[in-house]
């Protein structure tokens, strides 16, 4: 199952990357609204990437890091002293 | 005005800036930890920003629109898959690996980390070694890059030396007082800043051509050929290699990598890991379109010019336009701050502190003294590269110009050590010295040449890297003071 899961996020991951460039619209000069047609697509791509790393941040994240993969109970020790709670915390800007 | 007012805004920057320093040290620890890394306390705004600013100098304001007015705004997709995608997926698989070790074992520099899996101090100064090698020269490159500005902004009134020892001697004020917190603070402000200015820039341009139906029809009569993807200038392969060189350089830069262990928690680097491709396409698209546009408009744009000042002095009033020129000034700034901080944790931690430890004996250096140290390795570093920059030596210039894809033939074998327990310290140095030595030649010598079908000579030489870190790995046996299970049994969660 998880073997099943990193497999499918790899391949999410390299899908990200392929289409970032829409090398299908390659030699098309057509616009929209004054923008490139190619450019639209690039924005909303990046757009769409943002929701995927979010679910991969709700779903998945620490698969293929942390032995267990989940993140949602239990706090990494630290070994400096600084700060216990590593799930929430930080300075606020 | 125009030059009261530039140096107005300029100067009214760096007083802001050590301002928030002064803040800064006041609320810090006297440790190296804190100096280095506040402690690893960042917030998501904070890491975010700062991570930001810290990866665009001045690129996004001159160099990034000048090749958009020149060829096209393709290059926004290159930026877009390197840094928002690329380098967002490296912000989990190496910076998110990087946070649990360093929250685990306290590391600092990436060739601490290193050094403690391989079992070797001199391993790890090799890696601090030819981390530095790099640095140098960009450092210096932004010294003499904010020096040529000033010097142009005054019309020759500060000569370049004055200049560039001015920024200098601020930096190295700046940095020595602010430290890692004091620099963040400053490049969160300057994030924002930036994006900000930049999205009023284009709103205003636009506002004064007619939107972007007529930019674009204008566009279209100047250089029709700039609105189609790609051209001779950007062959897929010319724009693969650079995406995936430069994303993979930018993980390994010390200023950048460093901030992947200053995380305050989990859901930081969680959040920041989200909203990374939506904030580069928020600077990016309106950067570059400016400077596309720009082919269209009414503008003369002389040879060696940078269009974005151009363009908004046409177009915007004065003031908008110098404000916009303390933004790139800052952003340069903010890189070299930066770098100046992790190039002293580089050489303080990994070359002098095992150095001293062993000629004195001595098992550990006190927190005070290390942070001491630490500070004078920010001086040492910044007037070197001021006083190299003096005598204008043309290898380091080239050297500083290719430094992300330099920077990019380390990735390969630390994510190959990150994840893969067989890999040995041979392995390791194999890869290493292989994918750097490969490098170096194609830049320096004809016999490795620098494109191979139109792929660049950094892609093939991670290529290499990658093929002697594994193949290297398999045919030896791990040293048996290697600890193959640093990376993997130690991050537990409990």
């Amino acid at each position: 199952m998880r073997h099943l899961q990193l497999v499918g996020w790899l391949a999410v991951a390299v899908v990200l990357c392929a289409l970032a460039i829409p090398w299908f619209l390659w030699d098309d000069a057509r616009t929209v609204a004054g923008i490139p047609l190619w450019l639209w697509w690039h924005i909303g791509w990046m757009g769409l990437a943002s929701v995927v790393f979010w679910l991969f941040s709700r779903r998945a994240w620490g698969l293929g890091i942390e032995p267990n993969g989940t993140t949602q109970t239990g706090n990494v020790t630290s070994g400096t002293g600084t700060g216990t709670d590593t799930d929430t915390g930080g300075d606020q800007p | 005005m125009t030059l009261a007012l530039q140096l107005a805004i300029i100067v009214g920057y760096l007083v802001l800036a050590l301002a928030i320093g002064l803040v800064a040290y006041r609320v810090a620890d006297r440790t190296a930890e804190d100096f280095y890394l506040a402690s690893r306390t960042f917030g998501t705004i904070v890491l975010l920003f700062t991570t930001f600013a810290t990866l665009l100098s001045a690129f996004t304001f001159f160099a990034g629109p000048n090749i958009a007015y020149q060829q096209g705004p393709e290059w926004v997709l290159v930026m877009g898959l390197m840094d928002g995608i690329i380098f967002a997926i490296l912000w989990y698989v190496i910076g998110y690996k990087q946070w649990l070790l360093g929250q685990n074992h306290g590391y600092v520099t990436l060739g601490e980390m290193l050094g403690d899996r391989f079992g070797a101090t001199w391993f790890r100064g090799l890696v601090a070694g030819i981390s530095l090698v790099w640095l140098f020269p960009y450092v210096m490159l932004q010294q003499v890059g904010a020096g040529t500005a000033l010097t142009a902004l005054t019309g020759g009134a500060i000569p370049y030396w004055a200049g560039a020892g001015l920024i200098t001697v601020f930096m190295i004020l700046y940095v020595v007082l602010a430290g890692m917190r004091g620099i963040a603070w400053t490049d969160t402000l300057q994030g924002a800043f930036m994006l900000v200015i930049t999205w009023v820039a284009l709103l205003w341009l636009l506002a004064v051509v007619g939107g972007p139906t007529s930019a674009t029809a204008a566009l279209e009569a100047e250089a029709a050929q700039h609105l189609a993807l790609g051209s001779d200038y950007y062959t897929p392969q010319w724009m693969l290699s650079t995406a995936i060189t430069i994303g993979f350089g930018v993980a390994m830069f010390p200023q950048v990598n460093q901030r992947f262990f200053a995380a305050g928690s989990r859901t930081v680097l969680k959040r920041s890991f989200a909203l990374w491709p939506i904030l580069c396409v928020l600077l990016f698209v309106p950067s570059f379109m400016i400077g596309a546009w720009a082919r269209g408009l009414d503008v003369t744009i002389p040879e060696g010019g940078n269009v974005l000042p151009i363009v908004l002095a046409e177009y915007t009033p004065v003031w908008f336009a110098a404000l916009v020129i303390a933004g790139a000034m800052a952003a340069m700034m903010s890189s070299s701050d930066s770098m100046l901080l992790s190039g002293s944790s580089y050489f303080t931690r990994d070359l002098y502190r095992p150095v001293l430890e062993y000629r004195s004996d001595i098992q550990s250096i006190s927190a005070q003294r290390e942070d001491f140290v630490a500070r004078v390795g920010v001086v040492v570093f910044a007037t070197a590269s001021f006083l190299v920059s003096l005598v204008n030596p043309a290898t380091l210039f080239e050297l500083g110009d290719a430094a992300f894809s330099e920077f990019a033939q380390l990735a390969l074998p630390v994510l190959v050590a990150l994840y893969w327990r067989r890999t040995t310290r041979a392995g390791m140095t194999a890869g290493i010295l292989a994918s750097q030595l490969f490098y170096l030649a194609s830049l320096f010598t004809a016999i490795v040449p620098s494109s191979y079908a139109g792929w660049t000579a950094g892609i093939v030489g991670m290529g290499l890297g990658l093929v002697g870190t594994v193949g290297v790995s398999l045919v030896t046996t791990p040293a048996a003071d290697e600890e193959r299970a640093l990376y993997f049994d130690g991050l537990r969660a409990d």
